[in-house]
């Protein structure tokens, strides 16, 4: 088989073309947030939640968050006594509209609220196909929802039961830290109507943050520890039978 | 040589195995994202796709910024840790432009009780009543004045 | 639509995300490897008394596979997009990495080993058919007819060694289903290191008896006495792989009830709730002690022909059930309880929809109506072989 002058005259621009397509693409414009001065989490204190589900009417309202679906909920738990591994938990609608009487039997009660837990190590985005969901340059979980493909692998794959798909899009879809508002210098819609001051955002990268001074004198707990997916939302006064 | 003449069916397979693949990775190129693998295995464009959002709770500083006198009397009662759009809902349109979108009236007889409805899983410091018993349905406001909702001597500040 | 929860549940774990469509799927593909082993039983094992099955059993496997991504694509919330994992595969993705599983599967050892074990034929009905037939052969020969006794020994030599590279493809091909669901931390029904062994070998399982079933039916179909040597054979085969299907599985169980973790009693009151029918009648009774009682029957007692061949078929048949509801209660079982182990769901099932039952009935169907294509186009049998030519040469 011989190659002519001719045909390789012909051959080698278009194999250059080739070549440039394939190892093309310059990225397009960063914006002019700088993501890498930031490591964003959340604090939660249970000891002051009211169960007022302020949190999840906000967040609903400001992300568009389709009924039935949640990006943020609350729960509530009733321990009878010291039988941990069995509490009653309920969630009436997450939470959105507040909680009916509690049980009158002596036990213990409390509200839990839960949302995303911006794993460093997030199963859900080792499991995603495709890169659609992806950990930020400054810590937060997000989907892109233009390459997302709906395979619902993340869903699966997330233990705190946080992601969803929306009924909308099609694609997948939970709690973004309100990126769209923190690199404005905004603060999530759920730490903005808390009235209790049970969530507050955190930037860990910033030292003058509280939540360090509150992680150097108070006792934390993420959920789920024995997952190990570090994650960056910390619960003060965490029972142990919560899940 | 000799063995290769018979197996050159072999060699067309191969080459139409070769060409398949090269025919992939042109398509691939041109199909890429442009910004995939900008900051990690993702389309690095996302990022600022979702930080585009529109944002809907304008955030208690911009709302202090005009309403110097809510504030004057909210800083000085119970409720100065509760952000403004915790009851008045969100408002960046009205902030944006507060002559043509106005905030809605709230009904305190329906908007306290999401707080302060008394409920045995609510911490027990935590102010709450048992809203039939504690003002037989009135409204709240009747007798609190939100800002400031404290009770004293002689009436609410 | 309400679904009724039983119990608490996050809130967005309620509605389920894989449905009847991603059971079809890991049925389907076990299929293929189960066929795929039975065919390299013959090719390097040496196993003689299979041969009759060989051509079908390897057409049977390439007519599932080619219908397995199919419900994939349906259960996708954007199956348009579904391109982009074989454009930016994500490494650590255990779903990724099978796109280049399947196709390497597909292309590399089923399509290459079905051409060079069938060329000779092709090369001969592409100078022997007319029309439109024999177009389709003439590019099937790649612009080669080299049918010279050389040529076929170098396409022997090459066949056996895809085969030789296709035995550890096919452990890969569904033992990476098995491991889709076996990597899954956050879910304990499915994170195991014991999910892709047993999905394999109820894959196995699951393939021989289908080509066992096929083989039976089609010689039925075209008037030939069936090769009881060979169908014996596959049987013995059948049951050995079942007993160590059975024993893996029973392993699971045991493991589960003796370490009773912080998932075993909510799992344990699903299987004996919900799951109750699917996994203990269907799954274990019906759907494998049965099928291996009735399987070892024949292996100690010495039963006639016909009762034999009545055996076989009832045993088949209970088996491709009892693995189809194996799959049925990974999938769907392992979405109907919570992640806090409080609470369980219902899978609401439609009927016409997108994943609904008609459409996974469609999807089960199809694939034989592919072999039927394809027994027609590459005609697995000798007889029949020369039939076609001589019909295809009178201007079919």
């Amino acid at each position: 088989m011989n190659i002519t002058r001719r045909q390789l005259l012909i051959l080698l621009p278009a194999a250059a073309v080739a070549w440039e397509s394939i190892i093309a693409g310059t990225p397009e414009a960063s914006p002019n947030y700088n993501m890498t001065d930031h490591w964003w989490g959340m604090l939660m204190d249970v000891t002051k939640c009211i169960g007022c589900g302020s949190c999840v009417r906000a967040c609903q309202l400001e992300n568009q968050v389709p009924d039935g679906y949640f990006r943020t909920w609350i729960e509530r738990y009733h321990v009878s006594d010291w039988e941990m591994e069995y509490p009653k938990v309920d969630s009436p609608d997450g939470g959105k509209t507040g909680f009916p009487p509690a049980r009158e039997d002596g036990g213990k009660n409390f509200f839990v609220p839960k949302l995303c837990n911006h794993c460093v190590e997030s199963p859900c985005t080792q499991v995603c196909p495709v890169g659609a969901t992806f950990v930020s340059p400054d810590g937060v979980v997000l989907v892109d929802q233009k390459y997302c493909l709906g395979c619902r692998y993340c869903v699966q794959a997330c233990p705190y039961g946080c992601r969803f798909i929306n009924p909308a899009t099609n694609t997948a879809n939970k709690c973004t830290l309100c990126y769209h508002r923190i690199t404005k210098g905004l603060t999530t819609a759920c730490c903005e109507v808390c009235p209790t001051g049970t969530r507050q955002l955190a930037d860990l990268k910033n030292p003058n943050d509280p939540i360090h001074a509150f992680l150097k004198t108070h006792s934390v707990q993420v959920l789920k520890p024995q997952m190990a997916t570090r994650s960056k939302c910390f619960y003060y006064g965490l029972d142990g039978s919560v899940r | 040589m000799k063995s290769f003449k018979d197996a050159g069916h072999l060699f067309r397979l191969a080459a139409v195995f070769v060409a398949g693949l090269a025919l992939f990775l042109i398509v691939r190129g041109f199909l890429v994202p442009r910004s995939f693998g900008q900051y990690g295995h993702y389309r690095g464009n996302a990022i600022g796709e979702i930080a585009a959002l529109p944002v809907s709770y304008a955030g208690h500083q911009v709302c202090e910024g005009c309403h110097t006198d809510v504030l004057e009397v909210k800083s000085k009662g119970v409720h100065k840790a509760v952000a403004c759009e915790s009851c008045h809902g969100p408002l960046a349109k009205h902030a944006d432009d507060p002559a043509s979108v106005q905030p809605v009236k709230l009904d305190t007889a329906k908007l306290c009780v999401r707080c302060h409805e008394e409920n045995l899983a609510k911490p027990k410091n935590f102010p709450q009543v048992a809203s039939a018993d504690h003002s037989g349905g009135a409204a709240c406001d009747t007798c609190h004045k939100p800002h400031s909702p404290a009770m004293v001597a002689g009436g609410s500040q | 639509m309400q679904i009724p929860v039983e119990g608490f549940m996050y809130p967005n774990e309620v509605e389920l995300q894989w449905s009847v469509l991603i059971v079809l799927y890991p049925f389907l593909t076990g299929l293929v490897a189960g066929a795929f082993i039975l065919a390299s039983l013959e090719r390097v094992f040496q196993v003689e008394a299979v041969k009759p099955t060989y051509r079908l059993a390897l057409l049977t496997a390439l007519a599932f596979l080619i219908v397995a991504p199919l419900p994939l694509q349906l259960h996708l919330g954007h199956p348009e997009r579904s391109y982009e994992m074989y454009l930016t595969p994500h490494g650590s993705s255990a779903m990724a990495m099978f796109g280049f599983v399947y196709l390497w599967y597909l292309l590399a050892v089923l399509v290459l080993e079905i051409w060079l074990d069938y060329r000779h034929d092709i090369v001969v009905m592409s100078q022997s058919t007319t029309g439109w037939r024999q177009l389709v052969y003439r590019a099937l020969t790649l612009g080669s007819s080299n049918i010279s006794e050389r040529s076929l020994h170098i396409d022997e030599r090459a066949g056996w060694l895809i085969t030789v590279i296709g035995i550890p493809s096919a452990f890969l091909l569904h033992g990476y289903v098995g491991f889709i669901f076996g990597s899954v931390k956050a879910n304990p029904w499915w994170s195991s290191p014991l999910m892709p062994v047993v999905f394999l070998f109820s894959a196995m399982v699951s393939g021989i008896a289908v080509v066992m079933l096929l083989y039976m039916l089609m010689c039925r179909l075209r008037g030939e006495t069936i090769d009881m040597r060979c169908v014996d054979t596959i049987a013995k085969y059948l049951f050995y792989t079942f007993i160590i299907d059975f024993s893996l599985e029973m392993l699971d169980l045991v493991h589960r009830i003796y370490e009773a973790d912080e998932s075993f009693r909510s799992l344990d009151f699903m299987v004996h709730s919900r799951l109750y029918f699917s996994h203990i009648v269907v799954q274990i009774l019906m759907g494998t002690v049965v099928p291996i009682g009735l399987l070892a029957l024949t292996q100690v007692v010495k039963l006639t022909e016909v009762q034999r061949k009545r055996t076989y078929v009832v045993a088949g048949c209970l088996t491709m059930i009892g693995i189809f509801a194996m799959r049925w209660n990974v999938v769907i079982g392992g979405q109907l309880f919570s992640k806090s182990f409080l609470g369980y769901t219902t899978y609401k099932m439609g009927f016409v929809a997108r994943e609904g039952l008609l459409t996974a009935i469609i999807l089960t169907i199809l694939p034989f109506f592919i072999l039927w294509a394809l027994v027609k186009l590459l005609p697995p049998w000798p007889e029949r072989h020369s039939v076609a030519i001589s019909a295809a040469a009178s201007g079919d």
